[in-house]
């Protein structure tokens, strides 16, 4: 029996188990909008703009584990989507993004609705496909599912021509995929663990410096495992946050622009580093050349370009991070090191870093501090919830005073810094797990560049916690203008706000606001028990300021403190 | 350190602009850059000239071979091998020089592959090296036009690229 190319997208869907797509119509994708009228089980969350659709999917991804897909129509539909894969690019998460395209016949005609997506999206895709025969279709997108969810995850398209969905082929769909270009490496080789696990052996002040990948190959528990065999601290970069508890003894926080006091001395005084899952960016680094200079650098990922990119690696390993952490704790296991021992110099130190400069904000009676609403978020939520993040200062004070416990939990746009992020990505997340508490920790300027997916969540009825830090100001902008332009605030303030409250109930969500420090519990309370999208609009300190802070270029272990 | 990078490619739409792609947006530099499909028509071989130091030369072969659509990537420069390329230069010719132009071409085992009363367009084939020096032997004769080719490039001995 034959089918259109529109039906065989829904059956390869569900073949795929991907059952749920972030999308938005238009004329050349109608033909699978149809297919989705007739399909209940393939379930469509439609969205108020094509950014909003890919970051949920992305949020859904990184929440969940599973690949996110998101439909959109060619043209303008297509274009928009573009910051949410670069997005996804940046921090390897991975999603399939089908777009529509003009029929095959009249593609490079400028014709309605056409735009070369493929072309404009070269540069932030792990890899992308025009279908031009619908006998490739079944194929194409198992691939695509493939490609994004193996070796280094990442985004991939597939843009689908009209015709393509209206011609009718039979319906096959791959059991396995196997690609001769393709072939990741997923397996660690056995002798560079062994370097790597005599390196450690010899080291007297060793850090692991973790990154997203251990979130990605879900081996946090081997990571659980690894530091308390060794007694070595743990360092995580922003897309790290998650896979190592906040609250453990061995824990450095995070490392970098406003990484930890204690981390970035750790990491300035180590004799090895070892990067798991990570890739040494300069927010992490700081001053390349004053970047861990006493240590030996071993680095473990599974994508080689990431390897002696920016520092060079005397142990590199290439391989998946869980592979390697599975054989690198068994080695371990037959050590006959006294590791508590051997590091308890080294831990003393750090602990002494740790009492010299704490994260720490001058509390105040009469105005709510932002750090303080995270502390809250934090008491309140037990930490039991999902936090995706804007970006600014109110995303560094979450990644700084939340205290994570569980990868997964931590959603923010780490490589790209794309503020609009968040609130799709919190409601990607909730489409995951609809019976969580899925917070946005939001900026007022960030929470402004996809707002109108308020109305995607009142439609689903995804209960998503918009928790506003209003500082009234584009804060980190201003803040790098306070330290770094000679206060001069150029074009950082919003002058005109919306009414927060107001602006939720227009769209049919709960509006709450918080002017005073007492005010900011039992708002959150409120919140969590209304169990429908709202948002808080906790009214700060204008001028706080994140810190510690390296400013860009320093080495890290200069940090402005205050 | 010039490079001389061979890689074996799906032959597939779109496989050009992503290697042109990664060299640009990576800032990597092209010298030249040649590409046929090879006996098989799914596949299709590039050749690359390009520069940098070691660590870039890794960057680059490690950012082609993670193109999905890549399937093999040689660096010749560490091993002996052979480069080809050409170049066919129309020159002004004038009673007083067409003897020199036929001696040049002769000396360079070049062929001339086009007359007529005012020009001879002559066809060199070689490494690099060659085909510069060739050229740089018949400017002060007069060039009208020159068309160089990418270079292609191959192992000797055994070894193959796919
Ligand atoms: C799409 C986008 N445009 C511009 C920027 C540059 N930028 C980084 S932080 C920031 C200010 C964010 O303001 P707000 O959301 O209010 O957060 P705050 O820093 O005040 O917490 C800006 C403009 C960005 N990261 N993303
Ligand atoms: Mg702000």
């Amino acid at each position: 029996m034959e089918h259109t190319g529109a039906e065989i997208f829904v059956k390869s869907l569900l073949k795929q188990g991907a059952d749920l797509i972030f999308g938005y119509p238009g004329g050349v994708v109608l033909p699978i909008y149809d297919e989705l009228f007739k399909t209940p089980k393939l379930r469509h969350i439609l969205v108020r703009h094509e950014q909003g659709a890919v970051h949920m999917a992305d949020g859904f991804a990184r929440a969940s584990g599973k690949p996110g897909v998101a439909l959109v129509t060619s043209g303008p539909g297509a274009t928009n989507t573009v910051t949410g894969i670069a997005t996804a690019y940046m921090d390897s998460i991975p999603i399939v993004v089908f777009t529509g395209q003009v029929p095959t016949g009249l593609i490079g005609n400028d014709a309605f609705q056409e735009a070369d997506i493929v072309g404009i999206t070269r540069p932030c895709v792990k890899h992308s496909y025009l279908v031009r025969d619908v006998k490739d279709l079944a194929n194409t997108i198992a691939e695509a599912f493939y490609i994004a969810t193996t070796g280094r995850p990442g985004p991939v398209l597939v843009d689908l021509p009209k015709d393509v969905l209206l011609a009718k082929t039979r319906f096959e769909y791959p059991e396995k995929v196997e690609m001769r270009s393709y072939r990741p490496t997923t397996v660690a080789n056995k002798r560079q663990i062994d370097r790597l696990a005599a390196a450690l052996e010899e080291a007297k002040r060793p850090v692991l410096y973790v990154g997203g990948g251990m979130i990605l190959t879900n081996a946090a528990a081997e990571l659980k495992k690894l530091a308390r065999a060794i007694h070595a601290p743990v360092t995580m970069t922003l897309m790290g946050l998650g896979s190592f508890p906040s609250l453990d003894d061995l824990c450095l926080g995070m490392l970098g622009m406003h990484g930890t006091y204690r981390a970035n001395m750790a990491v300035t005084h180590t004799d090895l580093i070892v990067a798991l899952g990570a890739r040494f960016d300069d927010r992490v680094t700081g001053k390349l050349d004053e970047f861990a200079p006493n240590a030996k650098v071993a680095h473990v990922d599974v994508d080689p370009t990431a390897i002696s990119k920016n520092v060079t690696a005397h142990i590199p390993v290439v391989g998946d991070l869980k592979d390697a952490m599975k054989k690198l704790n068994a080695v371990i296991a037959e050590s006959k090191v006294d590791w508590k021992t051997k590091h308890k110099p080294w831990l003393d130190q750090i602990d002494e870093w740790k009492h010299a400069n704490k994260l720490e904000y001058v509390k105040k009676t009469k105005v709510i501090k932002p750090q303080f609403v995270i502390e809250e978020i934090d008491r309140v939520t037990g930490g039991d919830a999902i936090f995706a993040t804007e970006v600014g200062q109110n995303q560094m004070w979450a990644a700084q005073y939340l205290t994570l416990k569980n990868p997964r939990t931590f959603l923010t746009s780490g490589g790209l810094g794309t503020m609009g992020y968040g609130f799709p990505a919190a409601i990607g997340a909730q489409a995951a797990f609809p019976d969580k508490v899925v917070f946005d920790i939001a900026g007022d300027g960030s929470i402004q560049m996809n707002i109108q997916e308020l109305g995607t969540a009142v439609q689903q009825r995804l209960p998503v916690i918009i928790a506003i830090l209003n500082n009234g100001f584009l804060g980190m902008v201003r803040q790098w203008q306070q330290l770094f332009h000679g206060n001069r605030y150029s074009y950082t303030c919003m002058e005109s706000q919306p009414d927060f409250v107001k602006l939720a109930e227009a769209y049919g969500a709960l509006g709450i606001r918080a002017t005073l420090p007492e005010e900011v519990g039992p708002a959150l309370e409120r919140a969590i028990a209304a169990r429908r999208p709202t948002i808080i609009d906790f009214v700060v300190d204008r001028e706080e300021n994140v810190y510690p802070m390296v400013p860009a270029g320093s080495p890290i272990n200069k940090m402005l403190l205050a | 350190m010039r490079h001389t990078i061979s890689v074996l490619v799906e032959n597939k739409f779109g496989v050009l602009s992503r290697v042109s792609g990664l060299f640009s947006g990576r800032g990597f530099n092209i010298e030249s850059l040649s590409v046929a499909p090879t006996l098989d028509q799914t596949t299709s071989r590039m050749t690359i000239i390009t520069r940098g130091d070691d660590a870039i030369i890794e960057q680059i072969t490690k950012q082609l071979n993670k193109l999905i659509d890549v399937i093999k990537v040689i660096d010749f420069s560490e091993e002996d091998f052979i480069e080809r390329g050409i170049v066919l230069v129309k020159v002004n010719s004038e009673p007083n020089n067409r003897a020199e132009i036929l001696r040049m071409t002769e000396i360079f085992r070049g062929k001339v592959v086009d007359v007529s009363p005012k020009t001879y367009t002559i066809e060199v084939t070689g490494a690099e090296e060659k085909v510069s020096a060739f050229v740089e032997m018949i400017k002060p004769l007069g060039i009208i036009e020159i068309a160089r080719s990418g270079k292609i490039a191959m192992s000797r001995g055994k070894k193959t690229l796919g």
